[in-house]
């Protein structure tokens, strides 16, 4: 009877490998039990519940990571849709530790007045009477912590996928709840909302181009399966033209995430109409997700048409410099500036990608540990830069104007001092990690065969290393500002700035451990 | 575990600097400054005794071990007298910086400054690793530049990005060398940046040269030579009298310094192809550093001038490729150190009375300040390499070595001493020492003759320049084992002496 009325259909329980996936599903159950906390709890407790669970699930899923990595957990996961590697495990450390820090500063409340830099009431018309009174009663959006724990899954998950369908989900589970925060800003509210639309349809759009190129390699290859496009590229039977097409259109998504010319254009807009404690995160944990999901597919699938894509990317690599820099040459603002500056650091990123160089001997780099540590260098001056930015303000808000910022060192010369260094490690100047990491990833460039595109690289570093310098001489030798003062902050934004400050002293100092853990992970599982 | 003397060395000034960043009084930030900079120059001191006494110093721990990167210091002849140099001139520009520039940063930041850049010179001296020397190398601008920033005259913000820029400019060109070193280092197996590991390669041919034009581009911006000099001047004139002294005094010398240690160490057959042309470059910024400071009025740029001029006949000596010339340029580096500072440091007390850099603004001082002419009058003379001075000798030195191997070349670079008693005499000591004496110069220098503290400042220099003058064997002997070392790895003989009738 009941074969009857239910469909004969086999289907296996799929089977989870809990405790290796335990650091994603932990974060991923936080995020879970924050919409409900939302849901059940009073207004007043629910700061204090977010913050809480935020922390507490970052820490606990760290701990697995270690615990797991400690023992020794590694293989395809999830029914080979999750790969964990050591690439996956430096993905997912990094991420959790960028990703918190940035959520704590998403927490500050006291430079407000009492109230978060997010919107007391996103869903109301600017400058309505809605807006007013729900500012007016101090309404705030704790969502903001769920939202952003579910980015991190889906980071998470973007990173270590080993099929397609899966890199498509994670895409989109990660970039919808950026979608939301980018629109959530208190102040300038249109700008913000503005910044989310265009986030939304550009974002939209290249998922659109990257499903598109999954299929084509579906059909080339009959998998999504990275392991069986590659042994399928290895052994091709069929015509050149739908592997090109799908490799090119699944570029273009994976290019979009990371900031890559011609796909960089939404950056400046978003960054700068995003609330600054979102646009810290994205600046990091979207392109160190979306750097290592580009790598392993490209390293890992389509390793065998390496010949076809390095010299393009190669190009990428020139354009993507070219434009970051000289667009920041001419910036105004320092989150737009910040903005083209993560552009071109997804060039000089992109220099290690085109070398190419997997060759894993132990204890040396390849191009994904010299990634790795310069990401990791990128991510502890991003967070401490954007911070300080959070920091910097006039009566109106935020002031994120470079003549606001004029003098600041005669105001406050240790902000500036901390803005100062982060700047000279954006720059690549010695004693900050981020030398180390850019010397790392020419060393691949070059080791690749690449040494044309390390010297190109390190002209452009000169003319970067002009605009961050610029920043430097309007804080300590402009005129002070009139309005601007440093805003008096609370732990929530001192503690990343403080971690961002010695993680780039310590990587730039030190460098030995953390390049030792990254040249442990430099080599994708297939 | 020996005591790793090397990197005491180099920390104690960075902790001393460090220390005067907290907050305290001024009078104490400036003691525990001079104390510190006093015990560095012990220690400076005790590691050359103990280098004399054949002690081995040096250190090597691995610090990035997937980059075959090292910890590694060491001192040879030439770091020792760079060491030497170092030590010496920091305590007494700190005394020279007594009182910085009113309106600017506070004298505690400058003495932290000058503190913390002493320390990375010092590892710049002593890094045997090539990554370290070039993270200490590039390390260095930073506090010059707030150095200049913070304490500089009109144009600062202007001239400390001019300097920074070109700065930065030699050393990405450079960074792309130390990348490509690496790659050919790894590709012989074991990646390793120890300058020994490096040197034992020969790295020669094509791939040679380039990899040392990229060195060569950074410390020919370094040790400014014409046409890359033009920093040089914008920045000296733009800075405190004690500012450029270390930068000119001390940070130059690393183009110099790098030039024998890893152009030349690293890559031989390259650098005695590339000779030929230094020497010309080097004789056009001997003539064009002469040329140009009898042109200035300002005395900081005049000063910055004849030291590009000075810059010339080291890198003649070292292209000249013989014991003596090359002898005579680390020579000539220590005793260029002790000479640049007498003159920024006098130039420094002359503007501190008169407000002024300008030439023309001084006339008659010798008759109301006497013993600041005379001082001023000492530290020129070792500018134009008088008999008896230090510079003599390291000059001499220089030219007898490059005559030997291109008496042409030597003939123009001889014009560059006469036109140094012209910078020296009828440019900077006549027109501001002697002649009448004007109503400004009797006003601002009446009763102010040289302080106390000035004339400590002073003396020691002084007494350096003279005492290297009469008794130079044993700094020479000291620079003299770098030099055979250096000419015995490149594999370059000195010329048999000519000697005429014999058939």
């Amino acid at each position: 009877m009941s074969s009857y009325l239910m469909p004969v259909l086999e289907m296996a329980a799929p089977t989870l490998e809990w405790r290796a996936l335990a650091p994603v599903l932990l974060v991923f159950a936080a995020a879970c039990l924050g919409i409900l906390l939302e849901a059940v709890l009073p207004r007043r407790l629910r700061f204090v519940a977010q913050t809480t669970l935020v922390i507490a699930a970052g820490v606990a899923s760290l701990a697995f990571l270690v615990i797991n990595w400690r023992a020794g957990y590694a293989g395809r996961l999830a029914m080979g849709s999750i790969m964990l590697d050591g690439p996956t495990y430096f993905a997912w450390g990094a991420l959790l530790v960028f990703g918190v820090l940035a959520f704590m500063v998403f927490a500050e409340r006291s430079l407000n007045g009492g109230a978060t830099t997010f919107a007391a009431s996103a869903a109301s018309v600017p400058g309505s009477a809605d807006e007013a009174e729900s500012s007016a009663a101090r309404h705030e959006h704790t969502e903001v912590f769920p939202l952003g724990l579910f980015a991190l899954t889906g980071m998470m998950v973007f990173a270590s996928a080993s099929d397609l369908l899966t890199l498509f989900v994670a895409l989109e589970v990660f970039s919808l709840p950026l979608y939301l925060l980018s629109g959530m800003a208190r102040r300038r509210r249109l700008l913000s909302q503005e910044a989310a639309l265009k986030y939304f349809l550009l974002g939209a759009f290249s998922s659109a181009f990257m499903l598109f190129g999954i299929a084509m390699l579906y059909v080339f290859s009959g998998s999504f399966d990275l392991r069986v496009i590659h042994a399928a590229v290895g052994g091709a039977t069929t015509g050149p033209g739908l592997i090109f097409i799908g490799l090119t259109f699944i570029a273009i998504g994976l290019l979009f995430k990371t900031g890559v010319v011609p796909f960089h254009n939404w950056t400046p807009d978003v960054y700068m109409g995003a609330p600054t404690p979102v646009t810290g995160f994205m600046a990091i944990c979207t392109k160190f997700a979306a750097v290592v999901a580009l790598m392993r597919v490209f390293f890992v699938a389509l390793d065998g048409m390496r010949w076809t894509w390095q010299p393009i990317f190669a190009v990428l690599a020139i354009a993507t410099m070219v434009v970051g820099v000289i667009g920041a040459l001419t910036q105004t603002d320092i989150k737009r500036l910040l903005a083209y500056s993560s552009i071109a650091h997804a060039g000089f990123v992109l220099t290690a990608i085109v070398g190419a160089n997997q060759q894993v001997v132990a204890g040396q780099a390849t191009s994904a540990s010299s990634v790795f540590f310069y990401l990791a260098a990128y991510g502890f001056a991003t967070i401490g830069a954007f911070a300080i930015v959070t920091l910097v303000r006039n009566p109106a808000g935020e002031d994120n104007t470079l003549a606001g910022w004029s003098g600041l060192a005669s105001k406050n010369p240790w902000v500036a001092a901390l803005f100062a260094l982060f700047m000279l490690s954006f720059a690549g100047i010695p004693l900050t990690g981020g030398f180390i990491g850019k010397w790392a990833v020419f060393t691949s460039a070059w080791q690749g065969g690449y040494w044309w595109l390390v010297i190109v690289a390190v002209l452009f570093s000169l003319v970067a290393a002009y605009f961050y310098l610029r920043v430097v001489v309007v804080m300590f030798v402009g005129e002070p500002a009139p309005t601007t003062f440093v805003g008096r902050a609370s732990a929530w934004t001192w503690i990343p700035i403080i971690i961002g400050v010695v993680g780039t002293l310590w990587l730039g100092l030190l460098p030995d451990s953390v390049m030792q853990l990254a040249a442990f992970a430099g080599g994708f599982l297939r | 575990m020996t005591f790793p003397w090397l990197t005491f060395l180099g920390l104690l000034p960075i902790i001393g600097g460090l220390l005067l960043f907290l907050p305290m009084g001024k009078g104490a930030a400036r003691t525990l400054g001079l104390v510190f900079s006093v015990a560095t120059l012990a220690v400076g001191v005790a590691v050359a005794v103990m280098r004399g006494s054949g002690v081995d110093l040096s250190v090597t721990v691995p610090w990035i071990r997937a980059f075959g990167a090292w910890w590694a210091l060491g001192v040879d002849g030439m770091g020792l007298a760079m060491i030497l140099l170092t030590v010496v001139l920091t305590p007494l520009v700190l005394l020279a910086e007594w009182e910085p520039p009113a309106g600017r940063w506070s004298a505690q930041t400058f003495f932290a400054l000058v503190l913390i850049l002493e320390g990375l010179a010092l590892f710049v001296f002593t890094s045997t690793d090539v990554l370290l020397f070039y993270l200490f190398f590039e390390a260095t601008l930073i506090p010059t530049y707030f150095l200049i920033v913070g304490f500089g005259g009109e144009r600062r913000g202007y001239a400390a990005l001019k300097f920074l820029l070109f700065s930065l400019a030699g050393g990405l060109i450079m960074l792309a060398s130390v990348v490509g070193l690496f790659a050919v280092s790894a590709s012989q197996g074991m990646p390793s940046y120890l300058i020994g590991d490096l040197a034992s390669l020969r790295i020669d041919g094509d791939l040679g040269r380039w990899l040392m034009l990229g060195f060569l581009i950074a410390f020919i911006i370094k040790a400014p030579m014409v046409p890359l000099h033009t920093w040089l001047p914008d920045t000296a004139a733009a800075s405190t009298p004690g500012t450029a002294t270390l930068l000119v005094g001390i940070l130059d010398k690393i183009g110099t310094f790098g030039m024998i240690r890893f152009c030349l160490g690293l890559f031989p057959e390259a650098s005695v192809w590339v000779a030929p042309f230094m020497m010309v470059f080097a004789v056009i910024s001997i003539l064009w550093g002469a040329l140009a400071a009898i042109g200035s009025t300002n005395m900081m740029r005049l000063v910055a001038y004849t030291s590009v001029s000075h810059f010339g006949f080291m890198v003649l000596g070292i292209y000249a490729f013989t014991t003596t010339s090359q002898t005579g340029s680390i020579f000539y580096m220590l005793n260029h150190g002790f000479s640049t500072a007498a003159l920024f440091l006098v130039v420094g007390f002359l503007a501190k009375r008169r407000g002024s850099y300008d030439i023309n603004a001084y006339g008659g001082v010798q008759k109301v300040a006497p013993v600041t002419a005379g001082v001023m009058l000492l530290a020129g003379l070792s500018a134009l390499s008088l008999p008896g001075m230090a510079t003599f000798v390291s000059e001499f030195l220089v030219i007898a070595g490059t005559w030997a191997r291109n008496p042409i070349v030597t003939a123009f670079a001889l014009i560059g001493v006469v036109l140094a008693a012209v910078y020296v005499l009828a440019v900077l000591y006549q027109r501001t020492m002697t002649g009448p004496v004007t109503e400004q110069t009797q006003k601002a220098f009446e009763g102010r003759d040289l302080t106390g503290i000035e004339k400590a400042v002073m003396v020691p220099i002084i007494a350096m320049l003279l005492f290297f003058g009469f008794v130079p064997q044993p700094a020479v002997s000291m620079v003299e084992t770098t030099a055979k070392a250096t000419m015995e790895y490149v594999g370059v003989t000195d010329p048999a002496p000519v000697v005429k009738g014999a058939k």
